[in-house]
């Protein structure tokens, strides 16, 4: 009611002017978002750059928590009173919303021809034929580190297993630093920082992450069971009392230079940047041997989408095809540094810490998290448990093989991966 | 006959048919509504089909949801045993503390004691999770003053501790409803009657096991029951506290947290509308049955004496 008045208003207003075409009727897009810790730099850097070129079309970026904004999505969606333009979460939940017809197909935008396979991975069918968002960004897993305290301790960034242990030994006896910010408190940082960044190393990144789908590893096989046990290894370098620290104690703990190393994805270089005073540095997840070869998660986690009932669908389409240009990606991509634009075009970033992250996508192979597709459809849910089982195994309640068991015992009570493969080739 | 009735107090109709209608349209059709949704599923098609009990059956029988389900009950049970063994006979102690009479400071400690049960849950839970912290806390020297540091652990965050601490995170906050029921009971009672028990010759410990306690057993049947609604639809703290997976390994998870999880989903997992609603009718049955359980076989034993 409200803006009906307002366009009213307007319309009036344009009637009267001499120049009618500076207000030719603005279209104004409202923008669906979990990401409220971006809205100033929507507000102040996204949305002018792209209004400044289409000036007939408005944004509005209005986000919601990150823990609500699925279930209140979903709500508006239902009630018809959802923005135009949905950010889309990776995967299941966007593909459900896709089935609903909640969103629309993409595949006439020209710029998605900017992305590569699997950066479109995360909003296709399980086919691969339909897209329905276009990807935004990715986060990289590595650990952050003090500098001043490699410094001081005269350590050198670790490239192997073997490395990495020994420079925690060598932090741990000191005795002034606490060697690895991490706790499992809230879980999903024990399977996120913890198991996610190091596993690719052991599961040889998107091979494996594809033979867990297509059946021919499972869950209890050797590579996992490696990871795990690598990641066993971190409880001696752990804060006394880790099992109630949570991520923001941990964060705390090593803005505030009491520990040495944190276990990271890259969406945390922005608050790092603005938040210490002495300079941060970033080595890759180590792998087991030096001769192997490396994987990064280069993890597909925000895309864009069209509301399906939205009234400007052609203005929407506008602005979808927008965010897969170069302008938007290099734009995007330095003033948030740490969330990576997708797209292929090549562009210099400004911050040292994310131009560190972004380096190693020339030096490894890369893969995403390998719960994400397919494998968390049914109950129980691989990512819950991989969850439980990571913070479980820090918290010495589970051993490694055990936990592989339980992992694979839950996956196959529900999935089986060669019906789902005869699945697809059936939809071909 | 009726109608001639009803002409005369028309009054009657008039001012209970609001009330009916708004309850009936919030709290009746809604009730209704969920319990329906409970005997559907969503098939793979998205169609939504009539199953029956097939729902209910899997949340008691299959693996997959009765471990949850079992394991959410029990822990259930034991935070209500906790508030039952802990949170009431405090509530009666400083009840019967605070109706002496010659006690300085009466009104304030009855203001601070009840002051944590308007504080909020998610202003309870930070509080606590800050106070227990072993990187932040104050507890480890708090204790360490009385030599007990080595006691210490991070009790929010291992298994064999988290529900209790927990539990008497709640108990620290509501300890003040049945503190404030029993108080107003234990002055309801005439004062001719504890005269005439002094006159008698008894001591204030026989006055109050002998008197004042069966006094006050209807009070503290209506606190039993209350706690019992309370702790069954229990939710907020260990949502605020441990997260939606009530945390750690689900050793503190309780039917709210996983009603929630279910229906709303969590993180990948995607949200099981009839599912959840299995779980709620659950949750409504278990507390009708408790309530009427103890409307039966308790609240009618209860002696009541006029006064």
């Amino acid at each position: 009611m409200k803006t009906t008045i307002k366009d009213t208003l307007r319309s009036l207003f344009c009637l009267g002017t001499i120049l009618p075409f500076t207000c030719a009727a603005a279209t104004t897009l409202t923008i669906e978002s979990w990401r409220s810790d971006d809205r100033l730099i929507w507000q102040r850097q996204i949305i002018p750059a792209f209004e400044k070129k289409h000036p007939n079309i408005k944004l509005k970026f209005s986000p919601t928590s990150p823990a609500e904004y699925n279930a209140a999505l979903n709500a508006r969606l239902e009630s018809d009173t959802a923005g135009d333009l949905i950010t889309c979460r990776p995967f299941d939940t966007s593909l459900r919303l896709y089935q609903k017809d909640k969103l629309i197909k993409l595949d006439d935008v020209p710029t998605l021809a900017n992305f590569s396979a699997m950066a479109k991975l995360a909003w296709q069918t399980d086919d691969g034929i339909d897209t329905f968002c276009i990807p935004i960004a990715s986060v990289i897993h590595g650990f952050i580190y003090n500098k001043q305290v490699f410094q001081e301790l005269k350590l050198e960034e670790p490239t192997t297993e073997a490395e990495f242990f020994t420079i925690l030994e060598k932090i741990k006896s000191q005795g002034d630093y606490i060697p690895l910010a991490i706790g499992t408190a809230d879980q999903w940082e024990a399977a996120t920082m913890g198991l996610q960044n190091i596993g690719p190393n052991y599961w040889q990144g998107e091979q494996g992450r594809k033979a867990l789908i297509n059946g021919t590893q499972k869950l209890s096989d050797p590579p996992y069971i490696k990871a795990l046990t690598a990641l066993s290894k971190w409880r001696p370098f752990l804060a006394k009392g880790y099992q109630a620290q949570t991520y923001s104690d941990s964060q705390t703990q090593f803005t505030l230079g009491r520990a040495a190393i944190y276990p990271a994805g890259s969406w945390e270089i922005g608050f790092f940047t603005k938040e210490v005073d002495f300079e941060l540095g970033a080595f890759k997840p180590p792998v087991p041997k030096k001769e192997n070869i490396c994987y990064i998660s280069d993890h597909t986690d925000i895309g864009m989408g069209i509301n399906g009932k939205s009234k400007n669908i052609k203005e929407a389409k506008m602005f979808i095809n927008w965010l897969g240009s170069k302008e938007f990606a290099e734009l995007y991509s330095n003033a948030l540094p740490g969330f990576f634009s997708l797209s292929n075009h090549q562009f210099v970033l400004n911050n040292p810490l994310a131009k560190t992250f972004i380096g190693w996508r020339n030096e490894c192979r890369s893969t995403i998290r390998n719960s994400y597709q397919i494998l968390s459809r049914g109950i129980p849910n691989l990512e819950t448990q991989l969850w439980s089982v990571s913070a479980n195994i820090l918290n010495k309640t589970q051993q490694p093989e055990e936990a592989a068991k339980q992992l694979q015992k839950g996956l196959a009570s529900w999935y089986k991966p060669k019906l789902a493969k005869a699945e697809i080739e059936k939809t071909k | 006959m009726f109608i001639s009735q009803l002409n005369k107090r028309w009054h009657i109709p008039f001012f209970i048919t609001p009330a009916l209608v708004i309850y009936s349209l919030f709290m009746i059709y809604p009730l209704i509504e969920s319990l329906k949704l409970s005997f559907f599923q969503v098939d793979g098609q998205e169609q939504i089909q009539f199953v029956g009990f097939a729902n209910y059956l899997q949340l008691f029988f299959d693996a997959s949801w009765s471990e949850q389900f079992w394991n959410a009950f029990a822990n259930n049970g034991y935070f209500f045993l906790i508030h039952m063994l802990v949170q009431n006979p405090i509530g009666l102690l400083i009840a019967a503390l605070l109706s002496i009479r010659w006690l300085p400071g009466r009104s304030f400690y009855r203001t601070a004691i009840f002051l944590p049960a308007l504080l909020s849950f998610v202003l309870v839970g930070f509080i606590w999770k800050l106070v227990l912290s072993p990187l932040w806390g104050v507890s480890e020297n708090v204790m360490s003053v009385f030599g007990l540091e080595n006691w210490f652990a991070p009790w929010l965050g291992l298994e064999s501790t988290a529900l209790t601490t927990i539990a008497l995170v709640s108990v620290w906050q509501f300890v003040g409803i049945p503190m404030m029921l029993i108080y107003a009971a234990l002055l309801s009672i005439p004062d001719e009657i504890v005269e005439a028990a002094r006159c008698d010759g008894l001591s204030a410990w026989t006055i109050f096991w002998k008197i004042k306690l069966p006094l006050i057993l209807p009070t503290l049947g209506i606190v039993t029951i209350l706690t019992f609604v309370g702790n069954f639809n229990a939710f907020d703290l260990i949502y605020v506290s441990q997260g939606a997976l009530a945390g750690p390994d689900f050793s503190t998870d309780i039917l709210g947290t996983f009603l929630y999880r279910t229906f709303f989903g969590h993180q990948l997992q995607l949200g099981n509308p009839a599912m959840g609603a299995a779980i709620a009718s659950v949750m409504f049955f278990i507390i009708l049955c408790g309530v009427c359980l103890y409307l039966f076989f308790v609240q009618r034993k209860l002696t009541r004496y006029e006064l």
